[in-house]
């Protein structure tokens, strides 16, 4: 008889009842404290359940709410009770009645026989933990807490606000320094009746029966007055999720709960019937003594509590739906933006996909219908190409693409034609990488066969649409990266600024480039500019080009591609 | 949200429960086995027309997933689904011959239903084509969630229509009585979904996937809606306003995170399109009694005289919720 368990329970009185009968099977008493605001009738049906059982106890009843006293003044009670009922208790373990004991009791009794004077019980000073939720930490115990955090939410922290403003401070009683930590703990005999013997007791009591959430912080702050031996961790495995309640394990973490080697766990759904029945029943095998290993199941919970607060990058779905700011990344990942090179070079698209082996798409933004890569209808997550679909919420389409392609770098040419492109949230993602070479729009009029007239009046509105373009790409909200040549800048130096985009696409590409892609021939374009100005349509988004190219001579085979070696 | 809107809010929920009492006169109890309801029960609502040979799935489905009682309205079929509802150890079946757009698709019906029965139990709206899925639904049923929702301090939980399609022509496969329907609709859209915030209700609007695809590429205004927010810890006060797209208090709606995170959201998978579906959209058209003077059923027929086909290169074939989960259409949230 060397552990003895004190069991609070308020409801799942059938699964407190089986658990309590493990104990008691293995030699453990158990005393066990029902929540006041259990009706009289379900607390009789209960105490009547275990009465068959000669080292079950009831202890005397409090009101137990969540923060309050309650929970500590019922761990006392019960825990008094254990001491002078059960002589030969050397340990005594609180759990509650939703803990579920994962190991042979044998091994739980055998490991605190091994540390006969160890007292485990997590007990750290406010300072060194960043544990608490809400932002009440020292001011737990410098505050007075006259209300309900459940019922009174509003008087609560109004409450703290005043208390705040006024400076209130509470004198913390001499001679304790507040520690915190989970309230599942396994004391021994002698550290436990040193606390609730403690001549000091009433001083004690009275001070933390103000202080917020006791049952983390009345023991933990005492065992450090008395113990010799404090092993600052709790026994029972019992993890809590970002809003400080605690996870709760379900059939399928059975495995998991085997793995773990915990001695306790809390807490388990009540209606888990596998996990009762896997773990309640006559051990088998040899016994272990293997330390309890909880980092897996920590993992996962952390997991969880990382999906809650952080959420998956890019993802704009039923449930995460970021204010603007909050996304913690406007995309899923990097992508490449093209910006009138589809125009300049005349195989930009295949070239640009066999140099860097990219997903690369034309206009996906054009008026007619979102150019997909290889003129795919629909592309990855059944996207549609539909333009009218697209223009419906633009953002989502580019998010969508984005997300729908993880894993692969995605490309795509963007003009001034495509009046449907969010221009101004590609230009905020720093996800992002655009290239532009302004002006470039006039060489297909350039190409053209049409009327001058028309040329004329396409060209003014192309430039209005592309100078718009800018004014976003060169604002002081702009987080892409951003490139922008003007044509007779680009068409200098060509190779330079590829070398420059290929790099940073990725590691996929090669160091150098050995294949340049085919520029188109601008033969007579200076003239066509100066045509235009001479109708009184000034383009100036392509830099200054001369009306006849230095290198007058004539070429008369079109230029082949040539090679950088 | 100023006082001004929320009081024209409040006038709008209480006008909501006004009609839906008043509307109460529009339905015949045919069997009442709600006394078999105990507190905390999970609750099936739901309405249905001609429906029969979905019915037994259906219920084998929620069911298995923990639902304790049935609530079902029955607008007048003529196939024997009411007779064979009636049958059922655990539904509650009332019947009308009423308007079903006059009772705004069902909603007052069932509005008046869970005011009466659903107080303060967690409640169900589902169509009997429609099959709630939500995190970790193959090893914990559905009380294990709205348990952790009650612990979480949470009242209502979303999940979005997944509109579920076979391969090749819809008619090409039959479907019979008992069958899971997603053995031949087992396919769907994965990342076509677009959403916006509505301002009045605080409710995100999200449209996509197949239907807005292959009917309405040309108007996507048109296309349904396809939040929904099916599961809710019911109150007496509470009403859904538009089927389950919305509710009044409009702080139901509120079940995504705006600051980043993912809530925990889960799926409603619609098997609409099986071979009674073209048959379906013709009587619809004829009845006139959907959404939209039947917008959606026009557009439907049209498209379906040439047997079109939903299933595209990029149909993702459902495996099971986790996979729903990586491609983002649901989320576990915090819970694991």
């Amino acid at each position: 008889m060397s552990v003895g368990i004190l069991m609070l329970v308020h409801t799942a009185f059938d699964r407190a009842e089986q658990v309590a009968r493990h104990w008691t099977k293995y030699g453990c008493p158990v005393v066990i404290h029902v929540d006041a605001g259990v009706k009289p009738r379900i607390y009789k049906r209960f105490v009547k359940a275990l009465g068959d059982e000669p080292d079950v106890r009831f202890c005397k009843r409090h009101r137990c709410e969540w923060g309050n006293w309650g929970l500590v003044a019922a761990a006392q009670s019960a825990a008094e009770l254990m001491l002078t009922e059960f002589p030969k208790v050397r340990h005594v373990y609180l759990s509650s009645g939703s803990c579920l004991p994962l190991r042979p009791v044998q091994e739980l009794k055998d490991y605190l026989a091994a540390r006969p004077r160890t007292d485990f019980i997590e007990s750290a000073t406010t300072a060194d933990v960043p544990w608490t939720v809400g932002g009440l930490d020292h001011e737990r115990f410098t505050l007075h807490f006259p209300f309900s955090w459940r019922k009174q939410r509003y008087l609560f922290d109004k409450w703290v606000d005043i208390q705040r403003f006024l400076r209130i401070k509470r004198k913390i009683p001499y001679g304790i320094v507040p520690h915190m930590g989970s309230q599942w703990w396994c004391l021994t005999r002698q550290t436990l009746s040193a606390i609730l013997e403690d001549p000091e007791r009433n001083t004690f009591d009275t001070y933390f029966k103000r202080v917020w959430i006791p049952d983390e912080s009345y023991f933990q702050t005492l065992a450090r007055l008395y113990s010799t031996n404090i092993e600052s961790r709790s026994l029972t495995l019992s993890k809590f999720d970002f809003q400080g309640k605690p996870h709760i394990f379900y059939d399928d973490h059975l495995q998991l709960l085997r793995r773990s080697d915990c001695f306790v766990a809390r807490k388990i759904w009540p209606r888990a019937n596998r996990l009762y029945e896997g773990f309640l029943r006559d051990p088998e095998g040899a016994i272990k003594m293997s330390e309890p290993s909880p980092s897996k199941i920590d993992r996962i919970f952390a997991k969880a509590v990382e999906r809650r607060t952080k959420g998956r990058t890019g993802l704009y779905m039923q449930s995460r739906f970021p204010n603007e700011g909050w996304e913690n990344g406007m995309t899923f990942g990097r992508y490449s933006v093209f910006h009138g090179f589809a125009e300049l070079f005349e195989d930009f698209e295949s070239w640009l996909g066999r140099t860097t082996g990219a997903q690369v798409h034309g206009h996906v933004f054009a008026p007619e219908r979102a150019e997909f890569a290889d003129g795919q209808k629909v592309i990855n997550g059944a996207l549609s190409d539909s333009p009218k679909l697209r223009d419906y919420n633009s953002i989502a389409f580019l998010t969508n693409l984005i997300w729908n392609t993880r894993g692969e770098r995605q490309c795509f040419q963007v003009g001034p034609r495509d009046i449907g492109t969010p221009i101004w949230f590609i230009a905020k993602d720093p996800n992002a990488q655009i290239s532009m070479i302004s002006g470039a729009w006039a060489i297909p009029l350039f190409k053209s066969n049409r009327n001058f007239a028309d040329i004329r009046k396409e060209a003014a509105r192309l430039q209005k649409l592309e100078n718009e373009q800018l004014w976003a790409l060169r604002s002081p909200y702009a987080k892409a990266r951003v490139r922008i040549w003007t044509m007779a800048e680009f068409i200098e130096a060509p190779m330079e600024p590829l070398q420059a985009i290929i790099d940073e696409i990725g590691p996929g590409a090669p160091r150098r480039l050995a294949e340049a892609p085919r520029m188109t021939d601008l033969a007579g374009f200076g003239q066509f500019l100066q045509n235009l100005k001479n109708q009184g349509m000034h383009p100036y988004l392509m830099g200054d080009f001369p009306v006849d190219p230095p290198e007058a001579e004539p070429k008369k085979p079109p230029r082949k591609p040539y090679l950088v070696q | 949200m100023g006082v001004w809107q929320s009081y024209r809010l409040r006038i709008r929920r209480r006008a909501r429960l006004v009609r839906a009492i008043r509307k109460r006169r529009e339905l015949r109890s045919i069997v009442d086995r709600t006394h078999q309801i105990k507190p905390n029960d999970l609750l099936v609502f739901s309405t249905q027309r001609n429906e029969q040979i979905r019915l037994p799935y259906f219920l084998e489905y929620y069911r298995d997933k923990g639902v304790n009682h049935f609530l079902m309205v029955d607008n007048d079929s003529t196939d024997g689904a009411m007779e064979y509802l009636a049958e059922q150890p655990d539904v509650s079946l009332w019947h009308t011959r009423h308007s079903y757009k006059k009772s705004r698709f069902g909603v007052d019906w069932l509005n008046w239903l869970q005011l009466r029965y659903g107080h303060e139990h967690w409640c169900l709206v589902v169509d009997p084509d429609e099959f709630f899925i939500y995190p970790f639904c193959d090893t914990r049923p559905i009380t294990a969630l709205t348990d952790w929702l009650d612990a979480s301090s949470i009242k209502s939980f979303s999940a979005m229509l997944l509109d579920m399609y076979p391969r090749g022509p819809i008619t090409e496969q039959p479907y019979r009585a008992g069958q899971d329907p997603l053995d031949i609709a087992c396919w769907f859209d994965a990342g076509n979904y677009s959403m916006s915030k509505n301002p009045d209700y605080g409710n995100l609007w999200i449209q996509g996937g197949p239907r807005s695809r292959v009917f309405f590429p040309e108007n996507p205004e048109l296309a349904p809606a396809l939040n929904k927010v099916p599961l809710v810890k019911w109150n007496r006060r509470y009403a859904y306003v538009s089927s389950t797209h919305m509710l009044l208090p409009r702080g139901l709606n509120q079940v995504y995170d705006e600051w980043g995170g993912e809530k925990a959201s889960g799926l409603l998978l619609h098997t609409k399109f099986l071979d009674t579906f073209t048959a379906k959209a013709e009587e619809e058209l004829e009845r006139k009694q959907h959404y939209a003077a039947s917008v959606e059923y026009l557009a439907y027929a049209k498209r379906l005289r040439d047997n079109p086909e939903l299933w595209c290169k990029w149909s993702e074939k459902y495996i099971n919720w986790r996979q729903l989960e990586i491609l983002g259409l649901m989320s576990k949230g915090n819970w694991a």
